[in-house]
């Protein structure tokens, strides 16, 4: 029931911004009462989840389709996977409205509109347990943000947005194909009914059908994440984006990729993700040492951080395929830090374009003798991202490393230069904008003021306590990824031991 | 024998727009001042026409010794048709009026071709099919030229109608066939026939191929899709959206009903053909239509690609296939009526304002429109909780069901690549600063936003709530095995 509230309350919110007066205030207000209602109402989650975080809980089920052999339900549920992601958008949903009222110009309404119905994708993505469902929320969340920076982005708009959206649409109607596939073999869409067939024999699939039905479902996460070589959409999109979407797509929507990866494509396809394992963990690996070596010469902060983010993703998706308990743990957990942190920093971002209508490194210096408020958040948050313990980030990335190095120890050596780099990058950036010489163009330069610590004091409450308490929240994390592994094991080992089933004619 | 009053009762649809087409037509000759009650007139024919067909659905079975099957499939068909022209109709009033066209002919012949696409929708016999194809045809192609002072209509009715006549052809050259073979023009009976032989003869086959050819340029399949670009281009909006809907529905409303009864034995040789053909179509609709800038012309080739879309249910010779195909085509019908309204609407006097770039900054000076606009777009390239993704999902699960599974990864592929040149739609009314066009946009009459705005609920309720549709669908199609 609770869940039900959290998905449709920004959908109601969205109706109400959209309808309402243009020139009123109606829209904003719409905006945060939903945003920030549904926040609360999320809150709701967490207790049932930690409690039994490898089960499903707060479920949602109820028939939806029915007819002519279609069975949708709209099935939702929460464990200590999602729980996590769903409170990270439901958190940072009502700051990235706050962050519209300053940064976005003109048309507000139409953007707090979008922002609702992006949040509303958002959680159905996180929260569906029904493959379909799946499916229509996956690109529901991706109208509003392809319009978003389509229509308030920076000069190079159009095009962009186009790149962002075919890119994604090519890559989930493989995912499509490879639901449509489950379908025709189980006469279901359910992901339990799906996983129950698996362990119950019902169903089998040879080695090269799961291969084909992994690569599918691979071939929307890894352009969503984005992994290596698909991943060129990724700092045109960053840097063309309005700064609330911005915030958005590098703190929420790349963990959709993610997530997916770790949810459906390992536990439904085992043996094809064991298959590929090893090249697309070289390839989460090029994409650590890549987006950080790309962002080590970025003049541009905005663009220097959309590469640290390429960087950074790449370590989840190296821990959610060394298959071992760290590594899954470790992303899951880098998910929720790496959206922290990068959400903070786009954030710190934002208020720096909107004073100084720059993001040139080479147009600052000196900034921290007339922001020290400024400097010292932007630095925790730096320090969060690089991995310093006590921050979030570290956590994340030792657990990633610790599996990877279980796993094959060259990946982990690797892997681990990944890290020293984001110092490189990141503090040489910090040492070029923020000490020196101040600069005379930074002479007016307004340090942070009362309201703007409002969407901080959470952000940076949060970097702290993941980063030093990380109990309660992986504990429901380690439940359900513990879960997930074994399912993936067992399932792989069913498959060996049925043997493949008639397999299917193609032509 | 003669006719019963069962039968009539079953062909009155036919019946009541033959009537109110007559008397459209009648009234012009002394019609004074203003046409648009002749409009009027002519969609109250069709209301009546549909609780007809409503009323039929109850009393289903064959009329006229077979010559006509009243079944569910027909019933959903000839109800599809009229929906379709009942909006076409909508969006045609103040378009004829801009343009100074207002005429009963107008209205006559669409009542006419509807008549003809309904005969299509029930046909029982391959005679049928020819008179019904015909007397289709013949209206679309005057309708296509109506506006006979535009040189833009003339060419696109000179094209549709030489090359319309050379398909007929093909059609009746393999119905000449496929009776030298039977003896027999009656669907089942020809069934029962080709299931008696051993191995279908050579002539089963070519004849099933000419008929194919012939079906195959009606509802524009690659190769025979060369003058669909054109003739959407050159006719008036209204009527590119007319055609795209109602004659291409009631073409494969009995291309199904052909090839899944009649030439149903001879499956294992079909279905190759259709395979290749769907996925050129798809191919050949969605690779031209990227580098279009007219937009009449991007739905154009956008219609041959769905075109290739429902083939592939075909491919798929199944029931679900069969319902895939019809859901599908409902949905199909009111995403390209809706964004042709729209366009109509766009383009003023004279249809002066018809490239991508003209709808630049509609965002800005009509949101509602361009909203609705949006829609369209985001159904025809498939966004979930639109028809048109349902459609294509139903589509290609029927595909897979019969295991067509690189065509359904093909397919699924070309849908993907079809995103791009919709939303250079999007682009331009939303992203660039307005245009001409939409500049002195006068606002839409209100009938022309009854008709859009009816597709749109329509699209949304197909997309987020098809189970009624789906329920009614399947139990009709299920007379398909």
């Amino acid at each position: 029931m609770i869940l039900a509230v959290v998905l449709f309350l920004p959908l109601a919110g969205f109706l109400l911004a959209a309808l309402a007066p243009r020139d009123s205030k109606l829209p904003m207000y719409s905006a945060f009462a939903a945003s920030l209602v549904t926040f609360f109402a999320s809150l709701g989650l967490i207790a049932p989840a930690i409690e039994k975080g490898a089960s499903f809980t707060s479920i949602v089920d109820l028939p939806w389709i029915e007819g002519a052999g279609f069975q949708i339900r709209f099935h939702l549920g929460v464990d200590g996977l999602n729980l996590w992601l769903i409170l990270l958008t439901t958190l940072l949903v009502p700051i990235a409205v706050w962050m519209t009222g300053s940064m976005v110009a003109e048309r507000r309404k139409g953007f707090y509109a979008l922002l609702l119905l992006f949040e509303f994708g958002l959680i159905g993505v996180f929260s569906a347990l029904d493959l379909f469902v799946f499916y229509v929320f996956w690109e529901v969340a991706l109208a509003p943000m392809y319009l978003m920076v389509g229509l308030w982005g920076g000069a190079r708009r159009g095009p962009v947005a186009v790149k962002f959206f075919v890119y994604t649409m090519l890559g989930s109607v493989l995912m499509l194909a490879s639901i449509l596939y489950l379908h025709s073999r189980t006469g279901s869409f359910d992901y339990v009914d799906i996983l129950n067939a698996f362990s119950s024999g019902r169903l089998a699939l040879t080695e090269t059908q799961q291969f084909w039905l992994f690569l599918g479902f691979f071939a929307a996460f890894a352009v969503k994440v984005p992994i290596f070589p698909l991943h060129t959409w990724l700092p045109d999109t960053y840097a063309e984006a309005p700064m609330p979407a911005t915030f958005l797509l590098a703190a929420v929507m790349s963990k959709m990729g993610a997530y997916g990866l770790l949810r459906f494509s390992l536990s439904l396809a085992p043996g094809g993700a064991q298959r590929c394992a090893s090249w697309i963990a070289v390839l989460a690996i090029i994409s650590i040492l890549y987006g950080a070596l790309l962002a080590l010469i970025q003049p541009n902060i905005k663009r220097l951080i959309a590469y640290s983010s390429l960087s950074h993703l790449g370590f989840v998706v190296l821990g959610i395929f060394t298959f071992k308990q760290q590594g899954a743990d470790g992303a899951a957990y880098q998910m929720i830090a790496h959206g922290l942190s990068t959400g903070t920093l786009f954030l710190l971002v934002g208020l720096i374009e909107q004073r100084h209508h720059s993001l040139e490194i080479s147009d600052f210096g000196g900034l921290a003798s007339r922001a020290p408020r400024l400097a010292t958040v932007f630095s925790i948050a730096l320090f969060a991202s690089i991995g310093l313990p006590t921050l979030c980030n570290f956590v994340g990335e030792f657990l990633v490393l610790q599996g990877a190095a279980l796993a094959k120890f060259s990946w982990a050596a690797w892997a681990a230069l990944g890290v020293i780099l984001s110092a490189a990058y990141m503090l040489w950036m910090y040492q070029r904008t923020f000490f020196g010489k101040p600069d005379e163009r930074v002479a007016g330069f307004v340090d942070l003021s009362g309201r703007d610590w409002i969407p901080l004091i959470p952000l940076i409450a949060l970097m702290i306590w993941l980063g030093c308490y990380t109990q309660p929240f992986l504990q429901p994390i380690s439940a359900a990824t513990s879960r997930l592994l074994e399912q993936t094991t067992m399932n792989d080992q069913y498959r060996v031991s049925l043997g493949p089933p008639g397999s299917a004619s193609a032509f | 024998m003669l006719p019963v009053a069962a039968d009539y009762l079953r062909f009155l649809p036919e019946i009541l727009l033959t009537v109110f087409g007559i008397a459209a037509m009648m009234l012009e000759a002394v019609a004074r001042g203003k046409r648009t009650y002749l409009g009027v007139l002519s969609l109250v024919g069709i209301a009546c026409a549909f609780i007809a067909n409503f009323s039929s659905y109850t009393n289903q079975g064959a009329a006229f010794q077979n010559m006509l099957i009243v079944d569910g499939y027909g019933v959903f068909f000839r109800g599809l048709v009229m929906l379709a022209g009942f909006l076409c109709i909508l969006a045609s009033l103040s378009y004829l009026e801009r343009e100074g066209a207002q005429t009963g002919e107008y209205y006559a012949l669409i009542l006419f071709s509807l008549v003809g696409q309904c005969i299509l929708a029930t046909a029982g016999d391959l005679i049928m099919v020819f008179i019904g194809l015909e007397i289709s045809s013949i209206a679309t192609y005057i309708l296509a030229g109506f506006l006979r002072d535009d040189r833009r209509n003339s060419e696109a009715a000179l094209k549709y109608f030489l090359l319309g006549s050379f398909a007929t052809a093909f059609l009746l050259y393999g119905i000449a066939w496929i009776y030298g073979l039977t003896g027999v023009t009656n669907l089942a009976q020809i069934q029962q026939i080709l299931e008696q032989q051993p191995r279908p003869s050579v002539i089963a086959a070519l004849a099933a191929a000419l008929i194919f050819v012939g079906l195959g340029f009606k509802v524009s399949i690659a190769p025979f899709q060369m003058w669909a670009p054109d003739v959407y281009q050159g006719a008036a909006a209204p009527v590119s959206a007319f055609l795209s809907a109602a004659p291409k529905a009631a073409a494969f409303a009995v291309f199904f009903r052909i090839f899944m009864t009649a030439f149903r034995p001879m499956n294992d040789r079909w279905s190759y053909l259709v395979w290749g053909c769907a996925l050129a179509t798809m191919l050949v609709g969605n690779l031209a239509a990227l580098v279009q800038t007219n937009v009449k012309r991007l739905l154009g080739y956008s219609s041959i690609a769905h075109a290739g879309y429902v083939l592939v249910a075909l491919a798929s010779a199944s029931s679900i296939g069969v319902s895939a195909a019809m859901f599908y085509l409902t949905s199909y019908a009111l995403m390209n009526i809706g964004a042709f309204a729209i366009i109509s609407h766009v383009a003023a006097r004279h249809e002066k304002h018809v490239r991508i770039e003209d709808l630049a900054g509609l965002g800005r000076r009509d949101p509602v429109l361009a909203g609705l606009l949006a829609l369209f777009v985001f159904s025809l390239i498939g966004v979930p909780l639109t028809g048109g993704f349902f459609g294509k999902f139903y589509v290609f699960q029927a595909a897979l069901g019969s295991h067509l599974v690189w065509l359904t990864v093909l397919g699924l592929l070309n849908s993907g690549i079809a995103a791009y040149y919709y939303l250079k739609i999007i682009v331009a009314v939303y992203m660039h600063e307005p245009s001409a066009a939409t500049i002195d946009l006068a606002p839409a009459p209100a009938t022309l936003r009854i008709a859009i705005w009816a597709s749109a609920a329509g699209i949304l309720v197909l997309g987020i709530f098809p189970s009624t549709l789906l329920s009614v669908i399947s139990f009709s199609a299920s007379v398909f095995r």
